[in-house]
């Protein structure tokens, strides 16, 4: 039986100049054309796409019309505010640092998380961490039912399965983040006249790993159509720091560190991307499976994986419906 | 009524109300949740709850799998199998006691 595949393994490469001048000019066309906004206000963690959004726009609207968020809370990871700084002094652009632990600990965001773990695990409490994961999705056919990993103070670690109540409790609570980011990004849009940049790269926007309303939400979102490994070809292009080159993907949301494919893609992400091409450009699973390094079958529980998040990210999408269209706003 | 009928008249109201909104939908017996839309990942969860707490079993974790949660005759075959070898264990438990 023949390997050969007739999909070439660099099907994600792309012109990084070619693709960051259409950006810019998009950039520029959006904010000043579109929405008629002086600058930009990017929400900067550190990772690469926030890193590559904040590095256009400068280029696109003058590193005097965007402004960098840095938005840690108690959970966040100390390398988050420290790379979010390196990446404003880089750029020479404004930058604000607001703590949201304070607004987390009176929406009671914490203490609603929680106990929604001690419904499970009635010991958790002070100085323990956690997060949720994903049980391997690759190798067999199983459901993208979440665990609780729990590390107390003293080190031990426990795994336990989410029940529906616990799931919900614990998701609802945690979104207050990315929503109360959101929030004091429109305070900084609203002060300046400023548009609020999204951050999400193709997989994220396509696969709805976001936060209606909370990272889901903003002005305009120029990586979008990017795969990430075309996020990355771009940032190497823009000169972006090694360290956040070469930073693992992170949630920076549970107080555990936690990967984005224990949390969501459950494959690492040059493969994700890889099944997303293969899915839209209708690559067989058998085609794809050399490329990807992985077997037929395997492809194909990730197309099957793929379709359904698309479902449950079509909701996250959505916009306000209404029962009949007003017209004369369209 | 058949005890495999009750049940699978059972979750099929189940998952109506839950998942449908009480809007009736033909379905099948045979028809995937998941490739219909009918329930997604955090369905399952519910329907698991819904499982437990209704026939007094305990779904493990390898028993999260499509071949026994994806549709109405895969639920019942499920239940059917947990049920029996719960009565199996309880005479085995009881044969135990015997000797």
């Amino acid at each position: 039986m023949s390997t050969h595949s007739i999909v070439s393994a660099d099907i994600l490469e792309l012109d990084a100049q070619r693709e960051t001048e259409r950006i810019i000019n998009g950039i520029r066309g959006l904010v000043f054309g579109q929405l008629k906004r002086k600058g930009a206000v990017v929400g900067v963690s550190g990772g690469i796409d926030s890193t590559v959004v904040a590095y256009l726009c400068a280029r696109a609207l003058g590193k005097e019309r965007v402004v960098a968020l840095f938005t840690p809370e108690t959970d966040s990871s100390p390398d988050s505010l420290r790379l979010g700084r390196m990446i404003a002094d880089d750029l020479g652009i404004r930058s604000f640092i607001e703590d949201i632990s304070p607004t987390l600990k009176g929406a009671r965001c914490y203490e609603r998380r929680d106990a929604a773990i001690r419904q499970l695990i009635p010991e958790y409490g002070p100085g323990y961490k956690s997060k949720i994961v994903l049980p391997n999705l690759v190798d067999a056919d199983r459901y993208a039912l979440f665990s609780i990993v729990i590390q107390s103070p003293d080190g031990e670690t426990k795994k336990v399965r989410l029940s529906l109540d616990a799931y919900l409790g614990i998701v609802a609570a945690t979104n207050c983040k990315q929503r109360a980011r959101k929030m004091i990004e429109y305070y900084y849009a609203d002060l300046y006249q400023y548009a609020v940049a999204g951050t999400p790269n193709r997989l994220e926007y396509d696969q709805g790993f976001f936060v209606k309303n909370g990272d889901g939400a903003a002005d305009f979102k120029p990586i979008a159509h990017l795969y990430k490994t075309q996020v990355y070809q771009l940032a190497a292009h823009l000169g972006v720091p090694a360290e956040i080159l070469h930073r693992p993907s992170t949630t920076d949301t549970y107080s555990l560190e936690q990967s984005q494919e224990e949390f969501y893609f459950a494959i690492p992400l040059p493969k994700m991307d890889l099944c997303l091409y293969g899915k839209n450009n209708a690559i067989s699973a058998a085609d794809l499976a050399p490329v990807a390094g992985m077997d037929e079958k395997q492809v194909q529980r990730i197309y099957a994986m793929i379709d359904a998040k698309r479902a449950v990210a079509h909701y996250l999408r959505s916009a306000p419906l209404l029962v009949e269209d007003v017209t004369e706003v369209l | 009524m058949p005890v495999a009928s009750l049940v699978a008249q059972q979750v099929r109201e189940f998952i109506v109300e839950n998942f449908l909104y009480g809007q009736q939908r033909a379905f099948n017996d045979e028809d995937s949740f998941l490739e219909n839309g009918i329930v997604d990942s955090t369905g399952v969860l519910q329907l698991v709850a819904f499982l437990e707490e209704t026939y007094r079993v305990t779904v493990e974790d390898e028993d999260l799998i499509p071949a026994n949660l994806d549709s109405i005759k895969n639920v019942t075959l499920y239940l059917s199998r947990k049920v029996d070898l719960a009565a199996e264990a309880q005479v085995g438990g009881n044969q135990g006691r015997r000797v």
